[in-house]
């Protein structure tokens, strides 16, 4: 027998006025707590404020040796729109993959609306607008922004919040889904005017009109996080700023938290209301951010305001280049 | 358009054909009147007999070797690691003309239809995994990236983008080995066997002195590698209608 389970009456005896001068104490404090777990509600409250929890982040590209992220931790909050900026090849882009679950940390935590990234299958409620390259060139417009849809409908996963009654109904359900699919992809082609092209192949568009439908093709599956690249860098001044708007309209409508990468100085001053600033790489917390609540509206960008936000960033990035 | 200038083009091989015949007038070169005419006399038995194992032959190797290289060609392009154990083996056999491997592919498959489809096969087989392997690793990861955020798993990327991308590839390395696969054909053939369009042209003809049915049998082996030819057109047209979209 265990030596010391044989001595356990006579400590619970020398144990049990301490047990007696303490229990009060405790007592106390779970009367002071008005809800009735703690521990479990403040969790829930983290995670529907907190859309994207960066802790500790460490990430090399294999083969070298300097670090992209080092102990890096910064955190969006739900609703949110982000800019990034930085110059090229600081990892603005590494930070999206990672967040997106298509590239491994290779220490610390991501998390995206409570679920830690990467798992084993991607969650497919973060959406992800490139640069270029995105659109299947064998797919029409149309099926280009079915394609998240029918890649549940492959997975047999039910579209996305599909009506209580008929939820769980397997197989039938996926094909009584089909109309709801189409009405939400005909929605979004309408939404961006792309209506009239719906049949065309990527090459057939302009680069404006890919991009919308690079954007269209994420709204398709209601996500919870949209991370744009450089989505625009390669489109003309008018066709860029243009499109910018139609980013800012549809935060203001979805409320989508958005985090935007660009080098672009202009670019990200009149989108994120907070910008982070990355220089060279290893990046490591404390991050550098930008208050600039002035964006979100069209006039921003002719207004003393944004000059001198400009200006900031400027300075902050040529100070460490 | 197209389908109209292909026809004119006939016709006026056909035209070449009959006015070199009237010149030289001699038995070993019909003119093509003679040659649509025993074509036709020999068209249900025998020819067309010899033209539907000929033709068996070919699409069995080219299934077979879509079915077998497309996804070796997958494995090679989205694993680096495979493809660099698997490169030096690839790159020693492929210039390898397979049409000398013959004697040991009738030793190990007999002289049946078994190792006339197996040679073909070996010629399509490397044709097919080459152009696949490319397409697969050539893929922009920016566009394997943005599929993946979209949800997409292992086999949801094979289904819409690696499948998709490879398609045309393996049409054009088909299309492309189409005329050494008959040429091979043709050779296997012509001896020890008693069916095919070879054995036909060399065994049945040719020897006999029957040069009309000779022709024929030429004629029916060129119809063969085009109507393929046709075949493969057509599935192009409507598996990848991006590549003709203007």
């Amino acid at each position: 027998m265990n030596p010391h389970s044989r001595g356990g009456g006579t400590a619970a005896l020398f144990c049990l006025p301490l047990a007696f001068h303490i229990a009060p104490h405790i007592i106390e404090r779970v009367n002071s707590q008005k809800e009735p777990c703690p521990r479990f509600s403040a969790a829930i409250r983290v995670r529907f404020s907190r859309m994207i929890e960066i802790q500790n982040l460490d990430f090399t590209y294999p083969g070298q040796t300097t670090p992209l992220f080092a102990h890096f931790s910064w955190r969006v909050e739900r609703g949110e729109f982000w800019s990034v900026i930085g110059p090229s090849g600081c990892g603005k882009s590494t930070l999206l993959h990672l967040i997106v679950g298509v590239r491994a940390a290779n220490g610390g935590t991501i998390t995206v609306n409570g679920e830690s990234v990467p798992r084993k299958k991607n969650r497919g409620k973060t959406g992800l607008v490139l640069q270029d390259y995105g659109m299947l060139p064998w797919a029409t417009v149309r099926e280009n922004i079915e394609l998240g849809l029918r890649i549940r409908e492959f997975y047999g996963q039910s579209p996305p919040s599909p009506p209580p009654s008929r939820a769980g109904k397997g197989a039938r359900e996926g094909i009584r889904s089909r109309p709801r699919n189409n009405a939400r992809v005909d929605f979004w082609l309408d939404r961006f005017g792309l209506a009239t092209l719906r049949d065309k192949y990527p090459t057939q568009i302009s680069g404006g009109q890919r991009q919308r439908a690079a954007i269209a093709r994420t709204l398709v599956l209601e996500p919870d996080v949209l991370l744009m690249d450089e989505p625009f860098s390669a489109l003309d001044a008018p066709t860029r700023e243009d499109l910018e708007q139609v980013t800012l309209d549809l935060q203001a409508e979805t409320k989508t938290t958005t985090v935007f990468v660009t080098h672009n100085i202009e670019e990200a001053v009149f989108l994120g209301q907070k910008i982070l600033v990355l220089g060279a790489p290893p990046h490591r917390s404390p991050v550098r951010v930008v208050e600039n609540p002035g964006a979100g509206r069209a006039a921003y960008r002719d207004e003393p305001a944004f000059a001198d936000k400009a200006r900031v960033l400027r300075e902050m990035l040529t100070s460490h280049a | 358009m197209r389908n109209r200038d292909t026809l004119l083009a006939a016709l006026a091989l056909l035209a070449g054909w009959e006015i070199l015949a009237l010149l030289l007038n001699r038995d070993i070169l019909p003119a093509p009147t003679a040659v649509l005419a025993a074509f036709a006399s020999q068209l249900p038995m025998p020819l067309g007999y010899h033209f539907l194992v000929s033709a068996w032959r070919v699409v069995a190797s080219i299934a077979l070797a879509v079915l077998l290289a497309t996804p070796a060609g997958l494995v090679l392009g989205q694993y680096p690691r495979v493809n660099r154990f698997f490169a030096p083996v690839v790159y020693l056999t492929y210039p390898i003309p397979k049409i000398v491997l013959l004697p040991i592919v009738l030793l190990f498959f007999g002289i049946g239809d078994a190792s006339k489809i197996v040679i073909i096969f070996l010629i399509l087989f490397f044709q097919i995994l080459v152009v696949v392997r490319d397409q697969a690793s050539a893929l922009r990861p920016e566009l394997l990236y943005s599929v993946r955020s979209l949800g997409a798993g292992r086999r949801a990327l094979l289904r819409f983008v690696y499948l998709p991308a490879t398609l045309p590839a393996v049409l054009t390395a088909i299309r492309l080995s189409i005329g050494t696969a008959i040429a091979v054909l043709f050779f296997t053939e012509t001896f020890a066997t008693n069916a095919g369009l070879g054995y036909y042209i060399i065994v049945d003809t040719f020897q006999r002195l029957a040069y009309a049915q000779m022709y024929a049998g030429v004629v029916a082996m060129s119809l063969l590698g085009l109507l393929l030819y046709f075949v493969v057109d057509y599935l192009e047209r409507v598996l990848c209608p991006y590549l003709f979209a203007k």
